[in-house]
Order: C-alpha cells, then structure tokens, then sequence
C-alpha cells in the first residue's frame, strides 16, 4: 500500500462521512419539523407553517437564526471549557452514526464491534453537559447537569442489559449482522421486537431517559431550572447543543431500527415488497420510532426526580435483568443459542 | 388488586388509553386561527381605530360641538374650532385622537350627536414608532373614507338598540 492508496482510501471515507452527514442533518431538520408539528396537532394547534410551503423550511429559519445572533459568554464562565461542551456533545452524538448500517454494507465503518461503540460514545455524551453545566459557574446549569449525569448514567445500566439480550439472540456485536440474524422468512414477525417485546419497550423508554426527552427532561425542566444546563448557552452553542440532543435521540431510533425492528429489511419479505430499496425501510422505521417518541413528549406529563430514578433502578433494571436469564434460559433449553455447542 | 394494578402497569393500559386519546386529538380540526391570513369574527359594536366620516354628498358630518373632547376619559381627544372660510359655518379646524393615550371605551361616538366620530372595526393599525399614532384630522377623516362602508353596515346593524 502506497501513499496514493491511503490518500484515495482517507478521502473515500471523509466523502462517505460528509455524504452521511449533510443527509442526517436535513433528517434531523425536518424531525425537528415534524416533532413541533406532531406536538402541535395533538394540543389542536397548527405549529410552524409559515416560512416556506407548510412551514417546511422553519427548521432552517432557526438555523440561520441561531447562527447569526451574538453568542453571549458570562464573565465568570470558564471560557475554554464553555466553548468546548457543545463541540464534544454535538462531534461524540454525530460519532455515533459512522457505524449504522443504512443498508446492507452501506455503514460508513463496518466494525466488528459496533454496538459496544454506540453504547460508549452514547454514554460519552454526558461529558458535554457536565462541561457545559459546570463551566457556566451557575446555579441551574449546574444543578441540570447533575441531574442529567445522574439519569443518563442510571438508564445505561438497563439499556446495557437490553442489548445483552438482543446480543444473545444474535450471536455478534457486528450491527449489520444483527440485523442480518432477524432476516427469516416471517418478515415483520421474526425480528426482536415481538419475541423480546417487553425488553423494546425497556428500551424505547430508557432511549427517551438517556437522550433527556420528555418525559424524563429533568435536566432541561423549563418550570424549575430554566433551561438546566443550557441556560448560559445562545448563537451556535446552543444551537450545537439542541443539534446533539436530537442527533443522540435519531441514534436511539436508529439502534432500536436494528436492534428490534429488523434494521433495512422489508417488514413482507417477498417480491415487490423487497424491492423497495432497504435504506428506505430503514428511514421509514426510525421515522416510526421518532413519531413515538414525539407523541409521548405530547401526552405524558414530566416524572418527578425520585420516580425517574425509581423506575430507572426498581423496575427497568431488575426486569432487564430477568429477562436476561430468562432469555439465556430459554435459548440453552432449546437449543438455539448462536455460538453454543 | 395488586396484582390487577402490576399487571395494569407492566402493560403499558394508561399509555395506550392515552396514546389512542392523542391520536383522536391528532386528527381533528384545529382550534387556532391562521391569524394574519384568517380573522376572527367581530361584533358590529366591535370598538377598533377611529374614523371621523362625512355625510354622502361629502360634506363632513363633524361640527364641532366638543362633547367627545368633553366626554372622553382619558381626554385623547383635542379639538379646535373655528368659521369655515367659504362658508361660515362652524367647523374643527383641528381634531387629533392621540391613539396612545385612548382606551377604546367608545364614549365618544356614543356622545356624538351627528354619528362623525365612531370607532370602526380596523385593530391591525400598529406601528413602529409613537409619533404616528397620534391622529391628526386628515387622518382619521381617512380612515373614514377607507372604512364607511364597514362602519355604514355596523351602525345599521346596532342602530335598533340605539
């Protein structure tokens, strides 16, 4: 391999990563578009629908708008530290996707041990909003990032045991073959999410958690702390800020798309269904998580700080953990463990 | 009972019961108006910007009697009198509404002896600076000629409990 070659190879991969990455921010605009829309329809109102034809380029109206107001830094901020929190939440966020596989061979770096990287880069976003708690020197950034930091590290733990399970099933950390092992010929039937149902419903609720959504957004609860730790933050902080919020929330969409609901395959796994092109499936279903999680932000009121850790360390992780065993139980019983002689 | 209420949980029946409420919500029609596009309904007795009107022949209804200047609450109204040069006959020769101070209570058109003075249906007259909301004659004999026939309708309307 000489020099030519690894330049073609590092340029291959950043035109991959830049192709990757202006598609997933246009998805994420228009998630947003639609979360403010899905949001508005339920409590009766219209929501964004003036700049553009429906309102469709309202996303990009506040892009601009952010973007070009003045970016406020408090005197006693640590400045470094204040500038830095944002960059770390919004790069770890867009980080994750390098391995999600959108089609079959079609992830950016299709490594063996795919899924323990999302899990570590996932939980690595937490670091942005302590920084940026901390750096603001003041009291509701703080008091949000201790908050956030608390929940994301208690709703790992039972996502952890939700994916040991899928891991099981599966027999391989590699994503495209998880979503590989779920292509049988029952089609929508034979993915996880209906042998392993009560551990995607774990799951999709500890993704709301980890990702601070409502009803878990403690850390950003307007009627008590403002905004949490984005309360010193405007201009492009902020706005990297509230772009690696829901850059981690459509990464959790994305895990759920391949770890329960058969990643890009056809939910009719027979002609004219499977000739539909798997990237779109694979939209469609994370789209079909993001309306979800959409919808509870519209209909369930926000949970009390000792609720949220009660359901986090009482319920979720002793029912994880169950199901774990059980899981593991059944498989050796019958003979169906992957990898077992 | 315990165990109906675990069970209640472990499935998820409140978020369903109100996953399926949303979802009704979602579909129906909305409640809100498309505001600058679509307006609300509003009354005859609806009490918006002034307009000081004339009589069909063009003449103007005003004759300066002063019982809105000396009628109005928050004394908005200032009003000079004078001859009018042609003819004599006994004209305003100012007549300013200072729109900030107004309150809208509609006891000027009320006082009016000859229906000159009436608040019409207009609310969208905002501006960006004060000095244009303090109405001078030309302009509210303006508003009169761009809103009678409104204001002609309303008064038709209203005029039975008069």
């Amino acid at each position: 391999m000489d020099f030519g070659d690894i330049v073609l190879a590092v340029a291959i991969m950043l035109g991959k990563s830049l192709l990757m990455l202006v598609a997933l921010l246009i998805f994420i605009a228009y998630a947003l578009y639609a979360d403010r829309k899905v949001w508005a329809a339920v409590q009766l109102r219209r929501g964004p629908n003036v700049v553009g034809p429906w309102g469709l380029f309202q996303s990009f109206a506040d892009l601009l708008k952010f973007v070009l107001k003045e970016p406020v830094i408090p005197a006693p901020a640590n400045k470094g530290m204040f500038l830095l929190a944002p960059l770390v939440m919004c790069t770890l966020s867009l980080a994750a996707w390098a391995v999600i596989p959108l089609n079959a061979g079609w992830a950016i770096a299709d490594i063996n041990v795919g899924i323990l990287y999302i899990f570590a880069i996932s939980s690595l976003g937490v670091y942005g909003v302590i920084m940026g708690g901390w750096a603001s020197n003041s009291k509701y950034p703080f008091l949000g990032a201790l908050r956030s930091a608390a929940q994301m590290v208690s709703y790992e733990v039972s996502i952890g045991f939700v994916i040991v399970t899928v891991l099981m099933c599966a027999g391989t950390l590699n994503l495209s073959a998880i979503v590989e092992s779920q292509n049988t010929r029952l089609g929508i039937l034979g993915w996880y999410w209906l042998p392993l149902f009560p551990m995607f419903v774990v799951f999709f609720i500890s993704a709301m958690a980890e990702t601070n959504r409502p009803p878990f957004d403690l850390p950003e609860a307007e009627s008590e702390l403002v905004a949490g730790y984005m309360v010193e933050y405007s201009s492009t902080p902020y706005l990297l800020f509230m772009l690696g919020e829901y850059v981690a929330i459509m990464t959790m969409c994305a895990l759920g798309t391949i770890l329960f609901l058969g990643g890009w395959l056809s939910p009719i796994p027979f002609a004219p269904f499977t000739w539909i092109p798997g990237v779109i499936w694979f939209v469609l279903k994370a789209s079909f998580l993001f309306f979800l999680i959409a919808m509870v932000k519209a209909l369930v009121p926000r949970y009390r700080y000792d609720q949220l850790m009660r359901l986090g360390w009482k319920v979720f992780l002793p029912l994880s953990l169950a199901m774990v065993i059980v899981v593991a139980a059944v498989l050796m019983v019958t003979g169906n463990a992957p990898g077992v002689r | 009972m315990q165990l109906d209420r675990i069970a209640q949980s472990l499935l998820l029946k409140e978020f369903i019961s109100g996953f399926v409420l949303t979802m009704k919500y979602f579909f129906k029609p909305k409640a809100t108006l498309n505001y600058p596009f679509e307006m609300g309904h509003r009354g005859p007795r609806f009490r918006g910007e002034h307009a000081l009107r004339r009589y069909p022949n063009g003449e103007e209804r005003c004759i300066a009697c002063k019982l809105c200047e000396a009628i109005c609450p928050a004394q908005a109204i200032t009003i000079e009198a004078g001859p009018r040069r042609n003819d004599g006959t006994r004209r305003t020769t100012r007549y300013d509404i200072d729109m900030v101070k107004c309150i809208y209570c509609g006891m000027c058109q009320e006082a009016c002896p000859v229906d000159a003075i009436v608040e019409g249906p207009n609310l969208e007259f905002s501006v960006e600076t004060r000095e244009e909301l303090y109405y001078d004659k030309a302009k509210l004999l303006d508003n009169g000629e761009r809103w009678e026939r409104e204001i002609a309708r309303n008064l038709a309307k209203t005029a039975p409990y008069r």
